[in-house]
């Protein structure tokens, strides 16, 4: 930008909106997708786990209110912010979410537990959620830097490679779902960054390999990649057992619970299936269950098209991104938000494995609402850039 | 600036398609999803509803056991036993009286009781506390247990519970201390802040250390949930939830000492403390008779509890360590001495003459035997116990500025209140003031307004007086300490189940008196030489003691042709003390007699030395 004397010619056109005004040029229906969904967390919490403490009906949603205040606030805060910048940072992020993991080991092998958290006074932070978002910063500037070479085998081989790292890391914390959604986002950004299709074929053959020898070759051979409930609940899906302290019955469990809402649902008292226990973490993995029984298949379908509407909202962002990065960035941010919810809605529904995916912004867990409301405040961020770029050059108003 | 290759002005037709394929992905995943809900919730929701209906679970509650309490060296005082118990609920139960009697009938058989006996049982219990569980039968066996849970049809209303019995290894040694663990009742439920979590039918702490710990000693109750199918045909634990043990409580206590100091009294009534002087750390407090608190473990029988309250058999449930209301002897003639030489009365040299009587208008006060001590100053006065001594200063303080004097030194030093010490249902006791008695003449609950006699009696602890054996302590400790009235404490920290500490509770604040330096080390000289010189009135006690004390005997007489009331107050080890024992024996008789060996006895557990615990040594000082 030239800094001319006196005004510049940018001033004449935009009488700069001051700081009151520049939460509206986030994108609204965006803005109204997100809080409809924290609305819905919050009441959905506040029905499942009521009477789960005695003497404390509040202790649940309480919490979750407070991680979704603080989320919100940090949308808003982020949104405001040149993303562009993060792209020079690109080599402290990742080292940042590899060392952050690796923490977690170290502290894990301290209390000779599985852990998945660093404990602070109030919070217990899980670094994987974090580096869900700092993984696509990351890798997104790693490919901006690769645009023109993005038909070379070695662009791809490096990106997964970059994605593999961290996903294996936590994959043996143990914290499987969080692992996949690091290998989604590295395929999403390949995809939107313009990979050849060979590419993404040769990756899919790989990826078939490596679930077939971690399920089947490798147990045949002595070798256990996965713990043994892990693969138990990932083939849970296909074969739902009886037994109570199953997880195939849990998934049972959770499918009698959808079933029972019918049409209008069952009513936050009359939901026995989450009130008697029978959904298992009903306010976390599975509380999409507790929609259905609860608030029935109109509840569903409001809280489908809430996400619905968000994705489109991000993929219409993803279009008209100033720039490259932001693209990508659009990109993987859709690409994790996608995968859980499709993976945590399909697990309740018994046609996905159970992965202990989170259903972002909707199950309770102080990690997982805040990076997911963080990487809303990215999205929203590339609108507002996209915005200011176009009406500085006279494409496009404010409003 | 950045790169020009990170200038993408226009969307390209690539990267369109890509968004198309991606958008297109999303809407088959959605379309995929609608038509799983579609399936389950539309087409088969009367099935799904059906098998929701008839999933049922019950829960059996699971008693968190409370915390352990142990002594400073980790002896555990108080513990859990796991017990089975029957229980009925009244919400469960039939409706009608005739149904009910049948399910008494079949209970009786299974709980050996006759069925007549458990409506009435059941009935008392839901009166004391409505709306919560009545215990049938708290120490079922497995048997009695299993039949319980799989015959629910027959047994509507009649539950099972795994609960925890407290259970006092040492039976009566400490059991004024620890206190009952009962249900909580609806009124107490109305202290949220007191009772958050608890719900009811908990077991909280009702009295004594149970009671002031009780939110760090209780646990968290656990459930386990069993499924049953519609039929009520058990089908599996679905889940448990695994209660949470309280807390355990580390108390001050000294357990050989306490175990010392009821067997020194040995089941006559009296009391004894041993605190420390500086931080109000009790080591051992006992009351006697005592009892065996394991019978308040379970539902206690109303004879028991009748013999446990009866003044014939000694009150045996009563504190008399911090409940008693004695007149003190000349135990009180420390605080007299304070009194007299903080208001100028005398000096710690004034010499008096103790002809061993004392006119006061038409009434003469006579010394114990009515033996003179000829003349003295004050040391001598506390060594010998000269009472003509402390009469003159009785009745001099009686006119000395507003007439209060003795009796504002009194409550100064701890006495008419409560110390504050970590244990409910403390009494305050009374110092008498001319305006206690002219008021109580006015109601004519008395026959004389105050006199100066009156005065006179309270300067060497007789008349009116009422105190107990620990605020006597702190009176004594303040003056061995530098003038802080400590307040007495038991519970010293709080510990996960392996002893590590999760909260200390530290020295509570101290009030500071001022009393001159000089007249606090007057006072301990005339201690020192009662317990230590010649003539002194406890000294034939301690002659071979290896530990040297300062202590005053205290002789009340109570009149009426009861027995006295032996007392005695040591500071040990001179010259620099630690500690303050203070013992009292009801029935006694001279200090020296009874309240000084037991002192001798508690001192010696205290410090350890195994070889003088058992000995007796008993004064022969006939003094008050």
């Amino acid at each position: 930008m030239q800094a001319g004397l006196g005004t510049t010619v940018r001033d004449f056109r935009e009488p700069g909106p001051g700081p009151g005004l520049r939460l509206l040029r986030q994108d609204p229906l965006l803005l109204l997708a997100t809080l409809g969904i924290v609305g819905a967390s919050i009441y959905t919490i506040w029905t499942a786990t009521n009477t789960d403490i005695p003497g404390d009906p509040t202790y649940y949603v309480l919490r979750q209110s407070l991680y979704a205040g603080v989320g919100l606030l940090l949308m808003f805060v982020i949104a405001n912010f040149d993303y562009s910048r993060l792209r020079e940072w690109r080599i402290g992020i990742y080292t940042t979410m590899i060392a952050s993991i690796v923490i977690v080991f170290a502290l894990a092998g301290a209390t000779r537990g599985s852990k998945r958290w660093i404990s602070f006074p109030f919070f217990n932070f899980q670094p994987s959620e974090l580096g869900k978002l700092l993984l696509i910063l990351a890798l997104a500037g790693f490919l901006v830097d690769r645009t023109r070479r993005m038909s070379d085998r070695d662009t791809t081989r490096r990106i997964m490679l970059l994605a593999l790292l961290p996903a294996i890391l936590v994959i043996a914390q143990p914290d499987l779902g969080s692992g996949l959604v690091y290998i989604t986002i590295a395929c999403a950004l390949l995809f939107v960054a313009g990979t050849k299709w060979t590419h993404f074929a040769v990756l899919g053959f790989l990826g078939a390999a490596a679930v077939t020898i971690v399920l089947v070759a490798a147990p045949a051979a002595g070798v256990h990649v996965l713990k043994d409930y892990q693969v138990q609940r990932l083939t849970a899906f296909i074969n739902p057992s009886h037994d109570p302290r199953d997880q195939g019955y849990q998934l049972n469990q959770s499918i009698t619970a959808i079933g029972s809402g019918e049409k209008t649902g069952r009513g936050p008292e009359g939901a026995t299936q989450t009130k008697l226990d029978f959904i298992p973490e009903h306010h976390t993995d599975f509380i999409f269950s507790v929609v259905g029984e609860e608030f029935g298949f109109v509840g569903c379908a409001f809280v489908l098209s809430l996400y619905a509407l968000l994705i489109w909202r991000g993929l219409r962002i993803l279009t008209t991104s100033k720039n490259l990065y932001g693209s990508l960035l659009a990109g993987g941010i859709l690409a994790m938000i996608m995968f859980q919810l499709f993976v945590n809605v399909g697990m309740t529904l018994g046609i996905m494995p159970i992965t202990g995916v989170p259903l972002p912004l909707m199950s309770y867990g102080g990690s997982s609402v805040l990076v997911t409301l963080l990487c809303l405040g990215v999205l929203q961020a590339v609108h507002v850039q996209a915005r200011e770029t176009a009406v500085s050059k006279g494409r496009g108003s404010l409003l | 600036m950045y790169r020009d290759t990170d200038h993408r002005p226009a969307i390209t037709p690539q990267l369109a398609l890509r968004v198309a394929i991606l958008g297109g992905f999303a809407l088959v995943m959605f379309g995929v999803i609608f038509f799983r809900l579609w399936y389950l919730q539309i087409l088969s929701g009367d099935k799904y509803l059906a098998d929701a209906n008839n999933n049922r679970v019950r829960e059996i509650r699971v008693d968190a056991p409370r915390g352990k309490i142990v002594d400073r060296n980790g002896n555990v005082l108080v513990d859990n036993r796991p017990g089975r118990a029957i229980v009925v609920r009244p919400d469960k139960l039939p409706p009608d009286r005739k149904s009910r009697e049948m399910l008494y009938k079949r209970l009786s058989p299974v709980v050996g009781q006759p069925w007549r006996e458990i409506r009435k049982n059941v009935a008392t219990q839901l009166k004391a506390v409505p709306f919560s569980r009545a215990i049938v039968k708290q120490d079922a066996t497995q048997a009695q247990f299993s039949y319980v849970l799989e015959h629910q049809e027959q047994l509507a209303g009649v539950d099972v519970e795994r609960i925890f019995l407290r259970r006092y290894p040492h039976r009566s040694i400490g059991a004024h201390l620890f206190g009952t663990v009962g249900e909580v009742t609806s009124q107490e439920l109305k202290d949220k802040q007191r009772y958050r979590g608890v719900v009811q039918g908990d077991r909280v702490g009702q009295s004594g250390i149970e009671y002031s710990y009780d939110r760090y000693l209780r646990g968290q109750d656990g459930a386990d949930r069993v499924q049953v199918d519609s039929t009520g045909t058990l089908r599996g634990t679905l889940a448990e939830r695994n209660p949470v043990q309280g807390h355990q409580l580390r108390l001050s206590l000294d357990f050989n000492t306490q175990r010392i100091g009821q067997a020194a009294l040995n089941g006559r009534r009296g009391a004894f403390v041993v605190m420390d002087i500086k931080t109000g750390e009790v080591r051992a407090l006992g009351s006697s008779p005592s009892f065996d608190p394991n019978i308040f473990a379970k539902v206690i029988k109303k004879k028991d509890y009748d013999a446990l309250t009866s003044a014939a058999n000694g009150s045996p449930l009563s504190n008399r360590a911090i409940q008693g209301l004695y007149p003190t002897g000349s135990t009180f003639k420390l605080i007299t001495s304070v009194a007299a030489l903080q208001s100028g009365v005398i000096t710690p040299d004034t010499p008096q003459y103790d002809p061993g009587f004392f006119k006061l208008g038409p009434t003469t006060f006579y010394n114990a035997g009515k033996t003179g001590h000829g003349t003295l100053a004050l040391r001598d006065a506390i060594k010998v116990s000269s009472d003509v001594f402390f009469y003159k200063l009785g009745a001099e303080l009686n006119n000395v500025g507003n007439g209060h004097v003795l009796q504002s030194w009194a409550r100064k030093l701890g006495l008419g209140h409560s110390t504050g010490i970590d244990l409910p249902a403390e009494q305050s006791g009374l110092v008498p003031s001319p305006e206690w008695r002219d008021r109580l003449f006015k109601k004519k609950l008395t026959d004389r307004p105050w006199s100066a006699g009156d005065n006179v009696n309270l300067a060497v602890g007789q008349g009116d007086l009422q105190a107990d054996p620990l605020q006597m302590a702190v009176a004594y400790a303040s003056i061995a300490n530098g003038g802080y009235i400590v307040r007495p404490h038991l519970g010293m920290r709080i510990e996960d189940s392996e002893g590590r500490a999760i909260q200390e509770f530290g020295t509570p604040t101290r009030r500071r008196v001022s009393v001159r330096p000089e007249f606090r080390q007057a006072i301990l000289d005339g201690l020192f030489m009662a317990a230590n010189q010649p003539g002194g009135t406890s000294a034939d006690v301690f002659k071979d003691f290896p530990i040297k004390v300062a202590g005053k005997t205290g002789t009340a007489e109570k009149g009426l042709g009861r027995p006295d009331q032996s007392w005695y107050i040591g500071l040990a080890p001179y010259p620099n003390p630690r500690y303050v024992v203070a013992v009292t024996d009801e029935q006694g008789g001279f200090g020296a007699e009874t309240a000084a060996p037991d002192a001798r006895r508690i001192l010696a557990a205290l410090f350890g030395i195994r070889s003088q615990e058992n000995k007796v040594v008993k004064g022969a000082s006939r003094t008050r």
